[in-house]
């Protein structure tokens, strides 16, 4: 439980404090990866790559604080190690938060649930087209600084940024059937391992 | 191209809520202490259960003013409860735009014959259950998330016990069928056959799975997240116990961490006494609110 094994592939971790971690866990072991839920620092110990899922960024920061997982999830950034961050993953990687992508989201910022939507999204360097992305309560990128290329925009507001090795999108792609935002990440994970 | 209120958007969110704990409120403060102790929603209601039992009478929607008052103090989302069949509540919810509306047999119901078409409705809803088949009978009828029921207001696990069980035993017992007796095993549950084959296949709900009606402890959420629940609802128990703040801290931190007894049993220190409880096996049949609905 909380680990699945797949020899070979590289070993992802995914946020599990709270929130939508099991549909990143599902698609990463689609792609052959495998996976171990971090719930605590030492889970952090040995990954190639981490996720920060979706889910409420409220109770996502209480859980870090709790568990003292600020400084060691800097650490891991710091180690050159590639991060995806998903919808309150965003908000989690942004300037407010761990501070680790200079950027400033907006929570909520389409509005309240009523408002979610799903919508073909062109995502610069995405091969093969527009990706189906789901976007629930989703916040979007208020501000960003020059380090960050955006990839993706909805009605001009930026959706989706990389920032060397991290990734940030305000939507959900692990609720649908489309895995090559997870296929990008795992192309990082596998650069980053050919450099070290 | 644009969809909003898809499927996927409607369960979507539901999925953004697991490994969380949803706590009932009745105003803007236990919003806000809810929400500063971890609570990754609030269901907004005028009594929490433990109050409509003692003082009886028609229990309905949420006075607006409320609701809008609870919407504008907190940012995580806010749910609240309409009477089962009394869709034109649940139209004054989805007016309101809460983020997720309660059929709830834990209000009086509206509609002997009817639950609410769910499908009708931009807004997601969420509905009890104590068996596979009624949980596949709401999901048939646009439920996007499933709770089980327990017996809410009482402080006793036992009932939310019996009805997880069921339902993943009855979902255990479906993936064992072969694909010639599952149009039988549907209409033995009184479900729809395209839903049951689903479930047949993937061995879950095609919805997320929650748990309600009785957790007062840690220790509880903790139990409801090892038989199968993929969050947790608490009524009256953390706001019916001495130290709500306290206590709704310890269950959140219980649910996270249900798989480590040595972390739950840290989250169980101290906490003071939980809510007054009533035994479930001793109430009069019609005191029972599971058994609203079908």
């Amino acid at each position: 439980m909380g680990e699945r094994a797949h020899a070979g592939g590289p070993l992802i971790g995914v946020l599990a404090l709270q929130g939508g971690f099991d549909a990143h866990e599902r698609m990463l072991a689609g792609l052959g990866a495998q996976t171990r839920e971090v719930r605590v620092p030492a889970d952090l110990e040995g990954l190639d790559g981490l996720v920060i899922p979706g889910g409420e960024s409220t109770t996502m920061t209480l859980g870090v604080e709790r568990e003292g997982l600020a400084e060691p999830l800097r650490e891991f950034v710091a180690s050159g190690r590639p991060v995806l961050g998903s919808c309150a993953g965003l908000i989690m990687l942004d300037r407010s938060h761990l501070g680790l992508m200079d950027v400033e989201a907006r929570r909520n910022a389409f509005g309240r649930q009523i408002a979610s939507f799903e919508a073909d999204l062109d995502v610069a360097g995405m091969p093969g087209g527009p990706m189906r992305a789901i976007f629930i309560r989703a916040p979007w990128i208020a501000e960003h600084g020059p380090e960050v290329e955006i990839l993706a925009s909805v009605d001009g507001h930026p959706v989706a940024a990389r920032q060397g090795h991290l990734i940030g999108v305000a939507f959900h792609a692990e609720l649908g059937s489309d895995d090559r935002l997870h296929e990008m990440l795992l192309r990082l994970v596998g650069e980053t391992a050919g450099s070290a | 191209m644009r969809d909003e209120a898809t499927f996927r958007v409607k369960s979507g969110l539901a999925e953004m809520l697991k490994g969380g704990v949803i706590m009932d409120v009745v105003d803007s403060e236990q919003a806000k202490t809810a929400e500063d102790a971890g609570a990754a929603a609030v269901m907004a209601l005028e009594r929490v259960p433990a109050d409509i039992r003692r003082d009886g009478g028609v229990a309905r929607m949420s006075d607006p003013e409320m609701i809008a008052g609870i919407q504008e103090t907190v940012t995580i989302p806010v749910m609240a409860k309409a009477r089962i069949g009394h869709f034109m509540e649940a139209r004054v919810l989805e007016a309101l735009e809460v983020d997720y509306i309660d059929e709830s047999e834990v209000l009086t119901p509206a509609d002997e014959r009817n639950h609410i078409d769910k499908w009708d409705f931009k807004v997601p809803f969420v509905c009890g259950a104590t068996n596979l088949g009624e949980a596949l009978r709401r999901i048939g009828e646009g439920a996007a998330m499933i709770r089980s029921k327990g017996e809410a207001g009482t402080g006793d696990i036992v009932e939310a016990v019996r009805h997880m069980r069921q339902i993943v035993g009855e979902i255990r017992r479906l993936t064992m069928l072969g694909e010639d007796e599952l149009a039988t095993a549907a209409k033995e549950i009184a479900a729809p056959l395209d839903i049951v084959r689903g479930v047949a296949q993937e061995g879950k709900l095609p919805v997320v799975l929650f748990c309600a009606g009785g957790i007062a402890t840690p220790a509880d959420a903790a139990l409801m997240m090892a038989l199968g629940a993929e969050g947790v609802f608490v009524g009256s128990g953390i706001f019916k116990s001495e130290d709500p703040a306290l206590r709704a801290r310890a269950v959140v931190e219980a649910t996270t961490h249900w798989q480590d007894a040595a972390r739950v049993a840290e989250a169980s220190r101290g906490l003071g006494p939980a809510m007054v409880s009533l035994e479930s096996s001793k109430l009069e049949s019609e005191q029972l609110l599971a058994q609203r609905g079908w």
